[in-house]
């Protein structure tokens, strides 16, 4: 089984809203599967579809080589899911929420239990009521990190922890992937998928509008140059050189792959004191994406109007 | 006096009052008043309605099945010395149409003002700092005492609205207009008192849940106290024990409204009102937002054995309540069917009652099976709305996302479903066995035959399981295909069979009508026969709505 998830055009819609268009989303057996997008995406009901809680309007779905919504069951025994608004049991304390959801998923792994609870600093003795929504995570976090699942369904995890914790997080992410477990995190904070993920895809109002690995993301887009030079240079006109600043002899472009080494040898001509050549952050994708698409929306509207 | 005076309102004042407001954290008041009203508009309403309906609907009973004086004698001869039936009604003053509705819903209506000022205070006050809506609201220019005074303004004025109520409507069923003021200001006073408790008590417990157990726990101490109080025979002539004394509930007949009122005994529950106002503020303006004064123990920190699988965890979610249910029931049903030892005289004074009673019961001979038949009938009911409780859980889970922390584990819909109607099943067939047991040793012990009466009470009661298990499986049913109209319709059932059950003969309804009720088909017991094709129906009828309400279930979204 080479892909532990595969979405073809999925849909779904509640009453008038669609909140599923058309998504396609692959994640390989043993990747880290970054799944980005921002608030009201759709990324939770994309999981909650996986999860075989709602039921998809359209298209196919397949979740480790069976069908989320008719075999949700059995496929659950194989899976962990920590959800990105963690309610628990008022009454109940972490120690005992962490060891029932263990059972249910059909037991954890008790040493690991003790030193997740150790290594996230949690007091499992705890009422949940007392909990704040970072240890409320921690306790989701502790029950899913401690069973045997192949497959982890994390819902932006981290967004009650603090940068601490946030490292810890990281750690067990990298150790379930040496661990050959597959994970799918979905997430709006771009450094985490940046630091944690194989594989990258982006969803946008219900549609996958990128997938892949960073690197090949980068691939489709621009290098950042930011000089100091010896003596004011011109690069207007030249292709592949976008978004250029120039404040006397301070240069700022974005340069097309193909034309970096075009550009570079103009700087050096020049004379260059400082140089930074960078590819952008995923952060700065992700905006460029966004920004494209409501440009080439704002035309179509244009267009008809 | 400035010439500003005669110009118009001081320009500073409304600035003066805003600073007023900011030192004495009452900063906001009005506004967290307006939208408690806002969220309870309907509740409100419905609980001023219901307590007016029950005090003056008794008034115009009283009238049309006492219509002469010597018939109310009777009847106050008969009821007013019965110690089971003081200790479920409290003392009679008088054999007056206002003496005895005094007697027979005062202090009902007092509990049920007392509920509802309890439920609106704890609602607005440690309800909404548990879930964090305190917190949001109280990081805006919100005063920290203004969600209390909020709440306890929310609570005030149905109970200023019933007093009032009453006093208009009591003098139309002829009542006498000086004691129908006394009884509806003492009615709006208890609400008044138990308000103020209800306010100590969400200082006093971190949990909503908790706080609301502290104040219900003081109404059910109240109830008893006055019971033990009002139901000693020696103390009839000589007064109440000082045990009534002791108890708000008690005050409303202590009042006397309509024999020689004792107004100044009003001033009691206004001052509980004014003293738990006064401790709840000070509490409240010492603590920490979500903080309790009682600590908050630590559990364990490993899960027992015991706690495994959904049927696990629906039995540790449920466990609590059902504890209080079955209490409740025990304690209820051990004072009715002890009251059942009376009730043969007590009818003798009343042909009209005699009917009532037989109408309720099914019309058996013997007067006595009638009214214990008919208590066993109010049990099944009761069993069936706390079976229906239970169920409704799985909604709540659902709707507050921790039904999806237990469907993403290897825990099938199904499986999860029949985890909580199982607790269903098991807490009503445990609650009617409880009242059955309850009921025969109360009455069995005063006639002197317990053990029999114990055997024949709690197969009367049992006998009410397959009815009530037939209307919880309606709420399976909404639940699991009407997600988002169950609880309203689930609760619209159990109401129409509570009205089926009250009116349906009154009314002269067709057959056809009052066979929609499961209790129709019940067997009348003790004194009926009992035929095993309506109970198997019922049962049948139970599993095919399970069924469908599971196979709804499967194919829904979740959420």
């Amino acid at each position: 089984m080479a892909n532990a998830i595969e979405l073809r055009a999925l849909r779904k819609s509640f009453g008038q809203t669609r909140a599923l268009i058309g998504l396609d989303l692959t994640v390989r057996t043993g990747e880290v599967h970054a799944f980005l997008g921002p608030n009201g995406a759709g990324k939770t009901t994309t999981i909650r579809i996986l999860l075989g809680l709602l039921r998809a309007d359209g298209g196919e779905a397949t979740l480790l080589g069976g069908d989320p919504w008719r075999d949700a069951t059995r496929l659950h025994a194989r899976l962990a899911y920590v959800p990105g608004d963690v309610t628990l049991w008022p009454g109940l304390t972490g120690g005992e929420i962490i060891d029932l959801l263990g059972r249910l998923r059909g037991g954890l792994d008790p040493k690991r239990r003790s030193a997740l609870v150790e290594k996230f600093a949690l007091d499992p003795a705890k009422k949940a009521r007392a909990y704040s929504k970072g240890n409320r995570q921690k306790v989701a976090l502790i029950a899913a990190l401690a069973s045997d699942a192949e497959l982890l369904l994390l819902d932006e995890p981290t967004s009650g922890l603090d940068p601490l914790m946030e490292a810890t997080f990281r750690e067990c992410v990298n150790d379930e992937r040496q661990a050959g477990r597959t994970v799918l995190l979905s997430s709006h904070i771009l450094a985490e998928a940046e630091a944690l993920s194989d594989r990258v895809t982006i969803i946008r109002d219900g549609r996958a509008v990128e997938t892949g690995t960073l690197a090949q993301m980068r691939h489709l887009t621009r290098d950042l140059v930011d000089a100091e030079l010896a003596a004011p240079v011109s690069l207007d006109g030249v292709p592949g050189v976008h978004d250029l600043s120039v404040t006397g002899t301070h240069l700022r472009c974005e340069v097309d792959h193909d034309a970096l080494n075009d550009v570079l040898a103009r700087l050096t001509a020049a004379g260059v004191r400082s140089l930074l050549c960078r590819p952008p952050t995923l952060e700065e994708l992700f905006l460029r994406q966004y920004s494209a698409e409501d440009s080439a929306e704002r035309a179509v509207a244009g267009g008809q109007g | 006096m400035t010439a500003a005076a005669h110009v118009g309102p001081d320009p500073a004042a409304p600035r003066r009052r805003a600073a007023l407001a900011v030192r004495t954290g009452l900063a906001g008041t009005s506004e967290l008043t307006r939208l408690a009203f806002r969220r309870d508009r309907i509740a409100l309403p419905a609980g001023v309605y219901v307590i007016t309906a029950l005090v003056a609907g008794t008034a115009y009973t009283f009238r049309r099945l006492y219509p002469t004086p010597a018939a109310r004698a009777a009847l106050a001869a008969a009821g007013g010395t019965n110690p089971a039936l003081r200790f479920l009604y409290g003392r009679l003053d008088g054999d007056s149409l206002g003496s005895l509705t005094t007697w027979r819903y005062g202090i009902w209506a007092g509990i049920f003002a007392a509920l509802m000022t309890v439920f609106i205070v704890i609602r607005h006050t440690r309800t909404d700092e548990e879930a964090g809506r305190l917190e949001l609201v109280g990081s805006a220019a919100v005063g920290r005492q203004a969600a209390l005074a909020a709440a306890l303004l929310t609570a005030a004025v149905p109970s200023v609205a019933v007093a009032g109520l009453l006093c208009l409507v009591l003098p139309l069923v002829h009542l006498p207009a000086a004691g129908s003021a006394a009884l509806a200001l003492s009615i709006g006073c208890c609400g008044l008192a138990f308000a103020g408790i209800a306010a100590v008590a969400a200082q006093l417990s971190a949990s909503a849940r908790a706080a609301r157990g502290i104040a219900l726990g003081a109404l059910g101490v109240a109830f008893v106290l006055r019971g033990v109080g009002d139901s000693d025979p020696h103390t009839g002539a000589a007064g109440p024990s000082w045990l009534s004394w002791a108890s708000p509930l008690a005050w409303i007949q202590l009042v006397r409204p309509f024999a020689s009122a004792r107004w100044w005994v009003l001033a009691f529950p206004l001052a509980i009102f004014a003293a738990g106002t006064a401790l709840a503020f000070g509490l409240a303006a010492r603590r920490d937002l979500d903080a309790g004064l009682l600590p908050d123990r630590p559990g364990r920190a490993t899960a027992s054995a015991f706690l495994h699988g959904p049927f696990g965890l629906a039995w540790r979610l449920q466990r609590g309540a059902l504890l209080g249910w079955a209490v409740g029931y025990a304690f209820t049903f051990a004072a009715t069917g002890a009251a059942a030892k009376g009730v043969g005289q007590l009818l003798g004074t009343s042909s009209a009652l005699e009917r009532e009673i037989a109408r309720l019961g099914g019309g058996q001979a013997a007067i006595t099976n009638a009214y214990l038949s008919a208590i066993m009938l109010l049990a099944g009911l009761v069993a069936a709305a706390y079976a229906v409780s239970v169920i409704l859980r799985l909604r709540t889970e659902e709707t507050q996302d921790r039904a999806e922390p237990v469907l993403a584990t290897a825990t099938s819909r199904v499986r999860w479903a029949l985890s909580h109607v199982a607790v269903a099943v098991a807490g009503a067939a445990l609650l009617l066995a409880v009242a059955g047991v309850a009921a025969g040793l109360g009455y069995g012990l005063r006639a002197g035959s317990a053990g029999s009466q114990v055997a024949r009470m709690l197969g009367a009661a049992m006998g009410q399981l397959p009815s009530a298990l037939a209307l919880a499986a309606v709420a399976v049913l909404v639940f699991g295909v009407l997600p988002r109209a169950c609880v309203a319709s689930a609760w619209t059932a159990v109401g129409l069979v509570v009205v089926l059950f009250l009116f349906g003969q009154v009314l002269k309804l067709s057959h056809w009508v009052l066979d929609i009720s499961p209790f129709t088909h019940a067997p009348r017991l003790p004194g009926g026969t009992v035929s095993a094709a309506p109970l198997l129906w019922l049962c049948l009828a139970a599993l095919a709505f399970s069924a469908a309400g599971l196979a709804g279930l499967r194919r829904r979204d979740i959420g």
